[in-house]
């Protein structure tokens, strides 16, 4: 009782502090909107960045910390509320599903795209020149093998659900690889760093925006391009399998978006604006995950370093409701 | 009669006649199912169509009770059951909020949190008080290495929810044991509900706990309790059970009232086992830091996991220590306080006196915050101060990476393509009836028919669920970890009960890997031996081997002194002894170690998946992208099965075991 009262009181004093300047979320709540942080640096740093601008025009925030899937759960009951990524491979369905049960909304698409293909360490087209095309896989599937799956190659994939349509595709290209599925992010870059460092050659699945590509240089594999009505998949005749679909690489553009809690628009009217107008490309997501992992700041100094050197986007993303 | 005290009490003859008998059932079972499997399709693969949408209703059942009902609608008491378990959480959150501001984050009227130097030296003179100089350099020496090695301010978030956590998670655990030792139709009802906590990994309930009680620290600790309380209830129920009835007697001669006897009599005598108790009350509370920070918990749990994601191996080990240590200091201060001994003094010296260390804290904590005021460092440790070791582990691990690797890949390839991928298929091909079939004769032959209908539904559950496969993958996974932990946990412990030097550092060694977060093991054990199935059971190892090596070392220690004389005396070689005295003597004790192996390597079965493997654990991970409550809740059902059906058979054994022996003495 007496904490809650110290705590209104505070708060009230935080708030009225906070508003002299602004003054347009009078009408909005003083409750905190939960921004949701994860574990890895880009979307660390975009969180604090969002944090950081709806502490700028007077909300009061805080940073929760979640893992990708128990996430979905808090944003559904309203207990987060931002989550700064939301990545198509990997989320797609815990999102959807608090989407189509009405709990969560989409709160748009940043302008950046993520690429989630195969995918090897530079030094492995030294060994085998014909990459990155993915014929090569075949021409040294004995290179690529490890005993347990000699003498096919041994791709290293992501959990068996996040892309599926692997083991159809090595069956319509006719490629001559097994799929050992890592149950973790962890797991996939814990093998690549142990290959690296004796530069044996390995092939496995990863992603872009990642900070894998500035500590490791490496290029994705390039199969077929798919076609933009994806035929690919819903059509045997297209492409280089007459007979069988999925005879194409992974969807180049995924996409990433801002995830809301759906009471979020009517509690915070202007920041639900705000974060709407939030967009980052794929260099900016770039910068400000290489604030941390390159040049070695922590998160918070990160976010205030990129919107300092990003002032004109920053302001652009501030909406009128804020004055 | 219970049905294990008849089998025991066999003559030879008829012992002899039923384990043919039993042989022969198992060989038809064999065939039965052999056969059945080329002639019928629904034996060589469980059709789906048979299998019980139990998750989908799990699934709905959540989807109701969160989303969909609300009670006594329209009325002005209306609730959802929501609001219920929501204000559960409130009832903490002040606490909470009470020791996160002293260690932490400070009180938001402007009062900072303690500087270091302030709990360091508390701490020092606590360890002082509890016992003497050595103790005090422990607890202060271990909160030192917190803010040196820079993990300070996590450090003490996690602090903050452990010094809340262990304690609730103790008193509960205490009432429960005393209401369960009140009877054994209540100690009945309970048990199984134990062992599901126990058993059930942490990932299937993360979910339904986010959506029934929230995120944050809250909640986290509601599911560390679920974890953390049964193993506490369980030992002190132990202690109060093995009370010596001369010593009960002599309570009710002196008249004591019922609560008199309980916390006079019976809890005081059993002290030693409660203290056990409260030991694993603080690991297993430590053991689920990191799991914890997936709901919220913010901490040492979260900046280990960050560490990981990027690969700073080195400073994910300091974290990781770091957790150590805390488990480390709270258990040795725990213990050493239980063990304090009453000091008499002298009644007419002056207050001050009397209270000498709670003067000298005292007067500590104000001189070590006014310096702390003109000295900023004191407060919190400049950036450029605090030590690290991390390059030096990452350059270790590199160079085991560069120079041992070609090594490791021979023993790696022979155990993965001569042992494991072989037991793996054999175990699949195993057609489903025969193993049932099996498991219920076991079930059967040890504790009678009652034993058997138990274990028979339990090992049915996953076929209904459609599960089959991965149970049996899981069960080849933690059966080769089994295995491996009994090898050569047996004789560590043996060693351990052999020598008294030895012992202290073998069972620090088992604090260490109990609570050393089992995260870390995996990027290592994936850089030697790649994403296989070896390195889930190398995972496994680090953590199971811990109760094998306890547990045998208990066994044998507690062998008692004139028995083993007797042995040396009627000329019996060490081996003799060893075999045909001190073994079946300690038996129990290392039947019950097994039987924490196989909980134990369940637990690691939802961590493991985090590498990459097939079984109930990937199961779980899967259904955790999508948030499909049920699926992950059924299958950790089957785990949790599968840890019960081991259990109940080892107990079976045991009774079996014990009765065999009081005939025979």
């Amino acid at each position: 009782m007496l904490k809650s009262k110290v705590l209104t009181l505070s708060l009230a004093i935080a708030a009225t502090a906070v508003m002299a300047p602004t003054l347009a979320t009078a009408a909005e709540s003083d409750d905190p909107i939960q921004v949701i942080d994860n574990n890895w640096s880009s979307q660390k740093v975009l969180a604090r960045v969002a944090k950081q601008m709806l502490d700028k025009i007077g909300y009061n925030t805080e940073l929760v910390t979640l893992d990708t899937q128990s996430q979905f759960a808090a944003m559904g009951t309203g207990d987060a509320h931002i989550q700064m990524e939301v990545w198509e491979g990997s989320m797609n369905a815990s999102f959807m599903k608090e989407v189509d049960a009405g709990r969560m909304v989409d709160g748009g698409s940043h302008e950046a795209t993520t690429r989630e293909e195969w995918w090897y360490p530079d030094y492995v087209e030294e060994l085998c020149p014909g990459l990155p095309d993915y014929k090569a896989l075949n021409d040294c599937a004995e290179l690529l093998s490890t005993p347990e799956t000699s003498p096919s190659a041994r791709y290293l994939s992501g959990p068996a659900e996040w892309h599926p349509e692997d083991v159809e595709r090595i069956e319509a290209l006719e490629l001559d690889v097994v799929i050992v599925n890592a149950g973790s992010a962890d797991a996939l870059f814990g093998e690549l760093k142990s290959a690296a460092a004796r530069k044996e050659p390995i092939i496995l699945f990863n992603w872009a925006p990642n900070w894998v590509g500035a500590a490791y240089p490496g290029k994705f594999i390039e199969f077929p391009r798919r076609d933009a009505e994806n035929k690919c998949v819903t059509d045997p005749s297209w492409g280089v399998n007459p007979d069988m679909a999925n005879d194409c690489g992974a969807a180049v553009g995924g996409y990433l978006k801002k995830g809301l809690w759906s009471g979020f628009a009517d509690k915070y009217p202007c920041a639900n604006e705000m974060v709407a107008n939030i967009n980052f490309t794929g260099p900016m997501i770039d910068s400000a995950a290489a604030m941390v992992d390159v040049d070695g700041l922590d998160h918070d100094a990160a976010a205030t370093k990129w919107i300092e050197s990003n002032q004109a986007v920053a302001d652009s993303w501030i909406p009128s409701c804020a004055g | 009669m219970i049905a294990e005290h008849a089998i025991a009490k066999l003559s030879p003859a008829q012992k002899r006649r039923r384990n043919i008998t039993h042989a022969l059932i198992a060989v038809a079972i064999i065939v039965i199912g052999i056969v059945a499997k080329g002639q019928f399709a629904w034996v060589a693969k469980f059709p789906r169509k048979w299998v019980v949408p139990l998750k989908n209703w799990i699934t709905d059942f959540f989807e109701w009770i969160v989303y969909g009902v609300t009670f006594f609608e329209g009325k002005s008491y209306e609730f959802v059951p929501t609001d219920v378990t929501r204000g559960m959480i409130k009832i903490f959150e002040y606490q909470l909020s009470f020791t996160d501001g002293l260690f932490f984050n400070g009180f938001r009227i402007g009062v900072d949190p303690l500087p270091w130097i302030t709990v360091v030296g508390l701490m020092a003179i606590l360890g002082h008080w509890v016992a003497g100089w050595r103790m005090a350099i422990i607890a202060g020496g271990s909160f030192l290495y917190l803010s040196l090695f820079s993990v300070w301010a996590p450090a003490m978030d996690t602090f903050s929810l452990v010094l809340l956590t262990v304690p609730v998670v103790f008193v509960i655990g205490l009432f429960l044991a005393i209401w369960m030792s009140r009877s054994r139709r209540i100690e009945n009802a309970i048990t199984p509900f134990f062992d599901l906590m126990q058993a059930m990994p942490p990932f299937a309930y993360m979910v339904p706990i986010v959506v029934l009680f929230g995120i944050g620290d809250v909640p986290a600790m509601l599911a560390v309790a679920v974890f953390a309380v049964p193993p506490v209830a369980r030992c002190i129920l132990l202690g109060l059970q093995t009370v010596p009835h001369e010593v009960i007697e002599a309570g009710e001669m002196a008249g004591c009232t019922p609560r008199q006897m309980l916390w006079k009599v019976k809890v005081p005598t059993s002290r030693s086992t409660v203290l056990v108790g409260l030991n694993q009350g603080i690991m297993q509370t430590l053991a689920m830091i990191v799991l914890a920070s997936l709901i919220g918990a913010s901490g040492l749990g979260n900046e280990l996991l960050n560490s990981l994601q990027t690969l700073r191996l080195g400073q994910a080990l300091e974290q990781g220590l770091a957790i150590v240590v805390i488990a480390v200091a709270l258990d040795r201060l725990s213990a050493a306080y239980a063990h304090k001994p009453k000091q008499y003094i002298d009644k007419s010296l002056p207050w001050v006196q009397k209270h000498r260390h709670l003067v000298f804290a005292g007067g500590f904590l104000v001189a070590s915050i006014a310096m702390a005021w003109f000295i900023p460092s004191l407060r919190v440790l400049p950036k450029e101060w605090p030590l690290t070791t991390a390059p030096m582990w990452d350059a270790g691990i590199d160079w085991v990476l560069v120079n041992w690797y070609d090594n490791v890949q021979g023993f790696r390839n022979f155990v993965l393509i001569d042992l494991l991928i072989p037991i793996k298929k054999f175990l699949l091909s195993v057609p489903w009836p025969t193993f049932i079939g099996l498991i219920i004769l076991l079930g059967y032959r040890m504790g009678g028919w009652k034993l058997a209908l138990t274990v028979g539904l339990m090992i049915t559950f996953p076929l209904l669920m459609g599960l089959w496969k991965q149970t049996m993958i899981t069960v080849y996974m933690i059966g080769s970890a089994a295995v491996i932990c009994i090898v050569v946990g047996f004789p560590i412990g043996l060693l351990a009960a052999r020598s008294e030097r030895l012992s202290r550092y073998i069972i620090l060694m088992c604090d260490f890997f109990q609570t050393f977060p089992s995260f870390i093991y995996l990027i290592p054990v994936i850089m030697l031996f790649k994403v296989s199935d070896i390195s889930a059971i190398i995972a496994v190892l680090a953590f199971a081997l811990v109760p094998m090596v306890r547990y045998t070392n208990l066994g044998f220690r507690n062998v008692p002194f004139n028995i083993r004389e007797a042995a040396i005396q009627q000329g019996a070689t060490r081996w003799q002894r060893l075999i045909k005295v001190e073994l079946p003597l300690a038996a129990p004790e290392i039947m019950l170690g097994i039987n924490q192996v196989i909980f134990m390597a369940l637990f690691m079965v939802a961590i493991t998946a985090l590498i990459g493997t097939q079984d109930l654990g990937s199961e779980i991970n899967r259904a955790r992208t999508g948030n499909k409550t049920g699926r992950a809740l059924v299958a950790g059902l089957c785990i949790a099965f599968l840890g019960m059906i081991a259990d109940r058979i080892i107990k079976a054994w045991r009774k079996q075991h014990d009765y065999q022996q009081s005939r025979n003495t």
